[in-house]
């Protein structure tokens, strides 16, 4: 048995339904599991929706855990993976005043070395936007910090298996 | 264009009938065959009941003192019956007082349908007059829930709602329908729900690991069988004795899969777990192969999980993927319905008669009978024992009664003691275990199995939680008979702070009332026992009334359930005494 705390991404394919997220958060929350973060989005099958919920726990534990989600009646799959497993991203996005643009040179220089893309410039603020690895994201926060950031916000992670996840075989053979 | 299926077609061509959401929630429970609910009316609920007033030539409606009641008589119905139960309440405060049987029925798979009104749809959020959100509130104790806030939408839910409370692992479902969407007028149509492509209720059985697991018991010197309530919900009671009889395994049984197997057969060798039977809770840490079937190793039954049977190869049949490896890793699992699963492996095994390992059990089973069964059963001192009313009531119904019981002290002499020749006779609350559940339940049972002998045990703790449920037997004339076993204590609690907490009896002595003048307020003939020389002729005259009967029977205060595994403790260091 796995007793070591390991990083997992979940992906869940379910039905698009009210109160979901409810269940399914409930099962984590019942045996006392942080999630960490949680994204809701359209899926690669019109009419499914998919989950992509980043959990630490044992490897033993996320068995069971996947075992509960794929027990709802509305779930149509559940996977977990470790982060080797699949290719990943987070994204975010830093409020800046413009002033800074022009006064700092250094910003701009931050801006080119850490791909991050400038969505908006106004006279008071300019909004930048970054994807990619936390710690990416963790480093462009810490150098933006020195210079005062007027708002930060970072997404849920998203992530794709490098496996494929059988779902579009599993609905079809519902339909036969 | 999609060609359609004949079914569809004669679908779509089926005439449509204009009538209101409430009307067709009544003709959604007669399409499924309901013929009885029970429930309690109130302000948001009340266009179902006035529809229920126009049909009442066709089903019966129940009205409970508490909606908790009507949850506890949904489960004994559906218990008794295999059928859903089907409970019904307003929002807010009914729809709360359902979820203690909501949360009941879940752990013990339990097929119940819950309809509970809600306040009109714009009304939703503003916290409205008694509105609560039971769909929020439910979520974690329901197999599926859903609100309703579109006429349109009852005939859909309603038929998937049915659906998926009795198939598979059963559980309870709670509808919640808005009161506006009660009102409005539609085209009725009905289709029964046939499947949902998310849900896959029934495993299939593979063949590979059927053979897996035949190998391991043809070639075990020590099996043992565990059933659960597995066998009784999958109708596998006569696989199961075929099973074992061709095999010769000793069969034990968990509180929840008693009544599977005649009491009687040979190789029924009692209960596992905290109080059940020394020589299978022993034998557990002993036997080769432990085949689990229909069970889910709950920590009643395993005691210390790291002490349990890690000897023993472990073979799993059970319906529910999410229970294999949960709490006991497992050699072999099969997944799948019991039923199939026995079905096919029957063949597979070879006839044995393990002789020396079924005589340990005898063996076993005689160290208990004389440190335990023969002074609970035949005791030689002054005060009743819970035992000997079992006794009497085993000797007069012949092990044909079904027994309902609450929980505590009398529930585990009850499952002990209780002597079954059919399934599904014993209905109690094994998982979560609710207090107040026998006298509702009891009422259900009956109303399900009228032909039969309901016979409910109730602790004189567990019975004031649903006292009120007496007036639903007065009202309904429902002739259930109830025996009280009285010994003024929460006796359960109080035996574990005698045992673990040197006789600090906190808040477990009990100030009673007069129960037989409280029966007798309630119209219901009404007896009390104190002494043994009237307990055969009490019993047998609550056994030969044709009304509903109370029993009173004043027990030893102080006696305690033995065996017992001490919580924490493995299934083999069980204490006689």
């Amino acid at each position: 048995m796995d007793k070591k705390i390991k990083q997992f991404t979940v992906s869940v394919y379910t039905e698009n339904n009210i109160g979901l997220l409810n269940r399914i958060s409930a099962i984590f929350q019942r045996r006392h599991i942080n999630i960490e973060s949680i994204n809701s989005s359209a899926s690669e099958i019109e009419g499914v929706t998919r989950w992509t919920i980043l959990v630490n726990m044992t490897e033993d534990q996320m068995k069971k855990i996947i075992g509960q989600i794929e027990k709802q009646v509305e779930v149509i799959k559940a996977y977990y993976h470790t982060d080797e497993e699949t290719i990943y991203q987070e994204s975010c996005m830093f409020k800046i005043k413009s002033d800074l643009l022009f006064d700092e040179r250094q910003i701009q220089n931050i801006i080119k070395e850490s791909n991050a893309r400038i969505v908006t410039v106004n006279k008071e603020f300019f909004v930048l936007e970054k994807s990619g690895r936390r710690s990416e994201i963790e480093l462009l926060h810490r150098e933006l910090s020195a210079f005062g950031i007027m708002q930060f916000v970072r997404s849920g992670r998203i992530a794709v298996t490098k496996d494929e996840m059988k779902i579009t075989e599993m609905l079809a053979a519902f339909n036969n | 264009m999609e060609t359609l299926t004949v079914k569809q077609k004669q679908y779509l061509e089926q005439p449509k009938e204009r009538i209101s959401g409430s009307e067709a929630i009544v003709r959604c429970l007669l399409a499924e065959g309901v013929d009885v609910l029970y429930g309690y009316p109130g302000g948001a609920i009340m266009p179902v009941y006035d529809e229920l007033y126009k049909y009442q030539d066709k089903i019966h409606h129940v009205l409970t003192r508490h909606e908790q009641g009507a949850t506890h008589s949904a489960q004994g119905y559906a218990r008794i019956s295999g059928k859903v139960g089907v409970a019904m309440a307003t929002s807010g405060p009914g729809a709360t007082n359902l979820i203690t049987g909501i949360a009941d029925a879940q752990i013990d798979s339990t097929p119940i349908v819950c309809i509970t009104g809600q306040v009109p749809s714009h009304l939703l959020g503003s916290d409205a007059f008694q509105e609560t959100d039971i769909v929020g509130i439910s979520t974690p104790v329901t197999k599926w829930n859903h609100q309703i806030t579109k006429a349109s939408e009852i005939p859909e839910v309603m038929a998937k709602a049915f659906y998926i409370a009795k198939s598979g692992r059963p559980g309870p479902v709670l509808i919640d329908i808005t009161k506006d969407a009660q009102f409005e007028e539609f085209d009725f149509q009905y289709k029964k729900c046939e499947g949902i492509r998310s849900y896959n209720p029934v495993p299939k059985v593979e063949d590979s690991k059927l053979a897996a697991a035949a190998d391991l018991i043809n070639n075990a010197k020590k099996p043992m069988i565990v059933w659960g309530q597995g066998v009784i919900l999958g109708k596998a009671e006569d696989e199961l004795k075929a099973v074992i009889e061709k095999a010769g395994i000793p069969s034990a049984w968990t509180i929840m899969g008693v009544s599977a197997i005649p009491t009687s057969h040979p190789l029924n060798i009692g209960m596992v777990g905290m109080h059940g039977n020394y020589a299978p809770n022993v034998l557990t840490n002993e036997c080769d192969v432990l085949i689990a079937i229909g069970m889910r190793f709950d920590d009643r039954v395993t005691g210390k999980l790291d002490e349990y049977a890690k000897q023993a190869k472990v073979i799993h049949f059970e319906i529910d993927p999410a229970e294999i490896d949960k709490n006991v890793k497992t050699d072999v699992a099969v997944l799948g319905n019991s039923k199939e699963s026995l079905t096919k492996l029957l063949p597979l095994l070879n006839a044995n008669s393990h002789t020396e390992w079924l005589q340990k059990f005898k063996d076993l089973y005689t160290i208990e009978f004389n440190k335990v069964i023969k002074n609970d059963l035949h005791p030689t001192k002054e005060g009743l024992t819970m035992g000997e009313v079992l006794n009497e009531i085993n000797t007069q119904s012949k092990g044909e009664a079904a027994i309902v019981s609450d929980v505590g002290q009398h529930q585990m002499i009850a499952c002990r003691y209780a002597e079954f020749n059919k399934s599904k006779s014993n209905i109690t609350s094994g998982g979560l275990g609710t207090m107040g559940f026998a006298l509702p339940a009891a009422i259900g049972a009956k109303m399900a199995a009228p032909d039969r002998e309901v016979v409910a045990i109730i602790g004189d703790g567990g019975y004031q939680m649903t006292i009120q449920e007496l007036g639903t037997i007065f009202q309904t004339k429902v002739p259930v008979k109830i025996v009280v076993l009285n010994n003024d204590f929460l006796g359960m609690v109080r035996q574990w702070q005698q045992l673990f907490f040197d006789k600090r009896y906190a808040s477990t002595e009990m100030t009673n009332p007069d129960f037989v003048a409280i029966a007798k307020g309630y119209y219901v003939d009404a007896k009390r026992v104190t002494k043994r020389e009237e307990l055969a002729s009490a019993v047998e005259e609550m056994m030969q009334s044709k009304d509903a009967y109370f029993l009173e029977v004043c027990v030893e205060k102080e006696d305690n359930v033995f065996p017992m595994v001490p919580s924490g403790a493995s299934v083999s260091d069980i204490r006689l005494e």
